[in-house]
């Protein structure tokens, strides 16, 4: 650690995969749901265990970008952060805030929590991942403004390398974004167009300049290669990225009331989506081949590699799958749909905050050189387990997507089965998505068991 | 990389590139805009229907529920419910006697939470459902089933 202030990325940190395994929990709970409809029905309905699956995603996500942000920024900008107090307070706020939230989901009916929290006054809630009470919503974007003050503060007064202007400029449009989730109109069809400018261009636009960024810090880091070279790559990316994905937008309006030009337009422009998750890959393993040093920390380079490849099967491959307009009318809105969305967030997002967590956790822990060999091998149990259960998962969802296509899609009203029908003659695929979904949770637990591993730490080797 | 391509030139193509897309989907936006009118199902958006739309959003429905294909795979799509059970003729009897039932209990089924909604409130979200299915969704979904 070069600058004393980068350990406040810590607390945020643990408080992610804190959080994670609450994701988790919760998913083992819906996974159990598909099967046994009533399971802990009435307790906690679906609709709830869902809310608190996907929002947790969000939060902890959240969490690991910022607590790469307080990492990377000074280190790159070389210089102190501006103020670390300000950032251990907007932890507390965050985490309380999202503890509360959390809390309040489980604790009383959603419709309660919505009066409570003064859902009438501004409505805001009940839009699938924007569920938050609207004060939640205002808290996130204090802490947004906090934040942002903090690291811009703290790239302003020292060297402005392009990791830091392409993370802050991913972070800022996470943050311009997320005010458009204020804006619900009356009129459905405005609702859900404007509703995607914050899921899309999060996770397809500004949240990619997150990845890119994080993942060309850590692969200067770990394979020692020319800043010249990677940030080419990571400018050619972003580029793609955004040339894509902006007007990719296009692939959610297709049924959702907007015009026919977007049916072209957004099939076109998805379909290129693909290519900057390739490049990443690309980028991953052109590095790493071309490494000057061995790095001893050899499970965040597995990370990274891992996560440049996961993100372009899971996003790359499986949103190309169903992006097409004509092949998107039988699929959209099934569990195909679910297939790319795991797959998608775990390679992506889940995968790139692990990377940054793998590379700085060890230093900000006082080890330098990466965890013990020991630790290392714990950890890359965990990436092995936790990332083939996610292949099967995505597989499991395909096999009950396709298979739901083909009985509830495909055939002419009259003769197609019911959704519910459709449901009961899929549910194998369930089953066998709940065990992979226990070997995930399994795969987790080995991870965290890793932080505990002790052991000598590794010696510096030249190539 | 080839060395030809140089640094400042993929800054460019991000810069130029992410601007020049930007201002064309601002401009699809206002011209999307523009054109809803013909599309959205505007004219019937009464109060009811808002009233209706609130309680869809305060009751979470999405967090189980689809409509338009989006939102939670657990159960039913609604965007087409109103043609598929009952239509003008039956759906609001239908409607109201289906949320009163619930839950029905039966041991293993998917299980649908009693909200406790009045007379009224069923009427206003019944009346959301049917200003739901008469947006124009350029023909999904595929059949009756959605």
């Amino acid at each position: 650690m070069k600058y004393e202030s980068q350990a406040v990325a810590k607390p945020y940190f643990i408080f992610a995969l804190v959080l994670f395994v609450g994701q988790i929990l919760f998913g083992l709970v819906l996974g159990t749901q598909y099967i046994i409809g009533d399971f802990l029905f009435p307790e906690i309905p679906f609709n709830v265990a869902r809310m608190v699956h996907t929002n947790l995603l969000i939060v902890w996500l959240l969490f690991g970008f910022m607590g790469a942000a307080y990492y990377m920024i000074p280190e790159e900008a070389e210089t102190e952060l501006h103020s670390p107090k300000l950032a251990w307070a907007l932890f507390w706020i965050f985490a309380a805030a999202g503890t509360l939230t959390i809390v309040g989901y489980l604790a009383v009916p959603y419709a309660t929590l919505a009066e409570i929290t003064g859902n009438d006054l501004w409505p805001t809630m009940g839009r699938e991942f924007l569920e938050m009470p609207t004060i939640t919503k205002v808290g996130i974007v204090v802490v947004c403004l906090g934040f942002l003050y903090n690291i811009g503060m703290t790239v302003l007064k020292g060297r402005k390398t392009v990791i830091n202007l392409v993370l802050i400029t991913g972070l800022l449009g996470l943050a311009l974004m997320f005010l458009f989730s204020f804006y619900n109109p009356t009129n459905l069809a405005l609702d859900k167009y404007f509703w995607w400018y914050v899921v899309h261009l999060w996770v397809e636009g500004t949240w990619e300049l997150i990845m890119a960024s994080i993942l060309a810090y850590v692969l200067i880091k770990v394979t020692g290669v020319d800043r010249e070279v990677i940030e080419k790559w990571l400018y050619v990316i972003i580029a793609m990225a955004l040339i894509s994905g902006i007007l990719g937008t296009g692939h959610h309006f297709f049924w959702i009331g907007a015009p026919e030009y977007w049916l072209w337009l957004g099939s076109i422009f998805s379909a290129i989506e693909p290519i900057p998750f390739f490049m990443m890959t690309l980028f991953a393993f052109n590095m790493v081949n071309r490494r000057r040093r061995e790095h001893p920390n050899r499970a965040a380079t597995l990370w990274a590699l891992g996560c440049a490849v996961m993100a372009f099967l899971g996003a790359g491959v499986w949103g190309f799958l169903h992006t097409l307009a004509p092949i998107n009318y039988y699929t959209h809105g099934t569990q195909l749909t679910a297939a790319h969305a795991h797959m998608a967030f775990y390679g992506a997002y889940v995968m790139i905050v692990l990377t940054i967590v793998s590379y700085a956790m060890p230093i900000m822990r006082g080890r330098p050189n990466g965890n013990s060999n020991k630790a290392q091998v714990v950890e890359m149990w965990g990436f092995w387990l936790m990332t083939i259960a996610m292949v099967f998962i995505t597989l499991f969802l395909t096999g009950a997507g396709v298979l739901q296509i083909w009985l509830q899609r495909l055939p002419e009203s009259g003769e197609a089965l019911s959704f519910m029908a459709t449901q009961d003659q899929i549910v194998i695929f369930y089953w066998l998505r709940l065990i992979a979904g226990l070997f995930f949770m399994a795969g987790l637990v080995v991870y965290l068991v890793s932080f505990f591993v002790g052991g000598d730490e590794p010696q510096l080797e030249k190539a | 990389m080839a060395e030809r391509f140089t640094k400042s030139m993929a800054r460019n193509m991000y810069m130029g590139g992410s601007l020049f897309f930007i201002l064309i989907f601002v401009g699809l936006t206002m011209d999307t805009v523009r054109q809803m009118p013909g599309r959205d199902n505007r004219e019937n958006l009464t109060e009811a229907v808002a009233h209706g739309k609130k309680l869809w959003e305060d009751n979470n429905c999405v967090g189980c529920h689809s409509l338009l294909g989006e939102g939670a795979y657990f159960a039913p799509e609604l965007g087409n419910v109103f043609q598929r059970r009952g239509g003008e003729a039956g759906f609001k009897a239908f409607f109201k006697g289906w949320m009163n039932a619930q839950p029905l209990g039966i041991p293993g089924r998917r299980a649908m939470p009693q909200f406790n909604l009045s007379d009224e409130d069923l009427d206003a979200l019944a009346d959301f459902l049917e200003y739901a299915s008469g947006i124009n969704t350029n023909g999904w979904p595929p059949n009756i089933e959605g």
